[in-house]
């Protein structure tokens, strides 16, 4: 298994984001409802709806342009906080592959730190802030690991899919720091974090696209 | 002069409606309102902000903007419209709250300010407060002794200290090495120099510290003389 992952790949990581936001509209939306303005499920839908249109009038010829074409969508369309942040993710990680056509376990790690130092870099959040960064960070860092243990493209992926579900489980006790649910103090606590949840599941589609485990995880 | 202003909200109506209240002191600034998603929801527009902030930076002709935001998102939005923008580095993100940092920014900008000026003007409001609290009983400044200059000047313009006068001195001491207090308010603060509320034949006493101590005081004397050009 040491095959690169190609456009088809990136193409079908959107496909998959799309259709699990999608799926778990109505869960993302109850997540912020607690400490949000309850429209965070219905943002990340209508983005990736906009990106799935995109992605059909101008088909991308490499990965990194797929992710800068959702990258521009995400930002225009999603309308809240989501959208800067994705947005400068998706372009950061879109950037950092270039022209690559093939990319190996080093280029998505690469990718995937790049995504996770753009989203810092906007939302000037740190570990711990209860934000999306407690979903990407520990990704990046699980990812890093595999990479430097000899693993595929498909591992480096499934590693981050895995981290980041750890880490969105572990913003329910944290109090929020940053976003609109910083506002609730300490009422914040107990609720899972909209964002590290949407975050999970858009890193679990990039696993899923490449191929692990066999089909969409349920 | 042309420093355009512009309002990022989550809103539509918050963002045209601090430009209604700010425009009425501000009669010759360009405003532009970003609020709302195109399809008339609560949120911001990355398209419709990149889309204000290039219109403005062509009106001002390199000048530049200064924008002020609302909740977060709005800033990170901001940001990332800069980012895109023809001329990234002349597009000023204020750090201020939306309505008192926009009509600062708004009377700075129609009393001639620089972007850079404009920007510390609408800053000012959110700073501006504690010094004022700590400068208001009888004891000498914390920290900063006898000021290096000072003077007392006599208002001679028949409407005394307004939005305009208070735009000129903020606007100019701002862009000056000092420290510097008008009757114990923050000299780079419009709103504090207009909550002064000094009348024609009222008195103005600045004092200075830092490098531009001189240069303040002689440059708030010659807008007094001068009646702030009202006369």
């Amino acid at each position: 298994m040491t095959v690169g992952l190609g456009v088809e790949w990136a193409v079908q990581w959107l496909t998959l984001s799309a259709r699990l936001m999608a799926e778990h509209r109505e869960e993302l939306i109850a997540l912020d409802r607690a400490i949000g303005d309850s429209d965070h499920g219905e943002n990340m839908d209508r983005g990736f709806q906009a990106v799935m249109e995109k992605l059909a009038q101008t088909p991308p010829e490499t990965p990194g342009a797929a992710l800068k074409l959702a990258a521009m969508a995400l930002m225009s369309k999603v309308g809240g906080a989501a959208g800067p942040l994705y947005g400068t993710a998706y372009l950061r990680a879109g950037t950092a592959l270039g022209e690559n056509a093939d990319l190996d376990a080093a280029a998505l790690a690469g990718a995937l730190t790049a995504a996770r130092d753009g989203i810092v870099a906007r939302g000037k959040a740190e570990l711990g802030d209860k934000t999306m960064v407690d979903a990407w960070s520990p990704a990046v860092e699980a990812a890093d690991e595999v990479l430097v243990a000899g693993g595929d493209a498909v591992a480096v992926l499934a590693a981050a899919a895995e981290a980041a579900e750890v880490g969105a489980v572990t913003t329910d006790p944290l109090v929020a720091r940053k976003g609109r649910a910083s506002y609730l103090g300490e009422r914040s606590a107990g609720h899972r974090d909209p964002g590290a949840a949407s975050s999970a599941l858009l890193l679990r589609a990039a696993a899923t696209a490449a191929g692990f485990p066999e089909g969409p995880a349920e | 002069m042309t420093v355009g202003l512009v309002v990022v909200s989550h809103s539509r109506k918050i963002a045209e409606g601090a430009v209604e209240l700010a425009a009425q002191m501000a009669p010759d600034v360009k405003f532009y309102a970003v609020g709302g998603t195109d399809d008339g929801r609560i949120g911001t527009d990355l398209e419709k902000a990149i889309a204000a902030f290039e219109a403005g930076l062509a009106e001002a002709a390199g000048d530049g903007v200064v924008v002020l935001t609302d909740l977060g998102s709005a800033v990170m939005t901001a940001e990332s419209a800069a980012d895109f923008c023809s001329e990234a580095d002349k597009v000023l993100l204020a750090d201020a709250p939306l309505v008192e940092g926009l009509v600062a920014a708004a009377v700075a900008t129609q009393g001639g300010a620089s972007a850079a000026a404009v920007k510390a003007a609408a800053e000012a409001v959110r700073f501006g407060p504690e010094p004022a609290i700590d400068m208001g009983g009888s004891a000498e400044p914390q920290g900063r002794g006898e000021p290096e200059e000072s003077g007392e000047f006599e208002l001679i313009n028949p409407m005394g200290m307004h939005a305009r006068p208070a735009a000129k001195i903020a606007g100019g001491l701002a862009g000056m090495d000092v420290e510097a207090t008008v009757n114990g308010a923050d000299g780079t603060s419009i709103m504090e120099l207009m909550s002064l509320a000094v009348g024609k034949g009222g008195k103005l006493r600045i004092e200075a510290w830092g490098k531009d101590s001189s240069k303040a005081v002689d440059y708030v004397r010659r807008l007094v003389e001068q009646g702030f050009g009202e006369i």
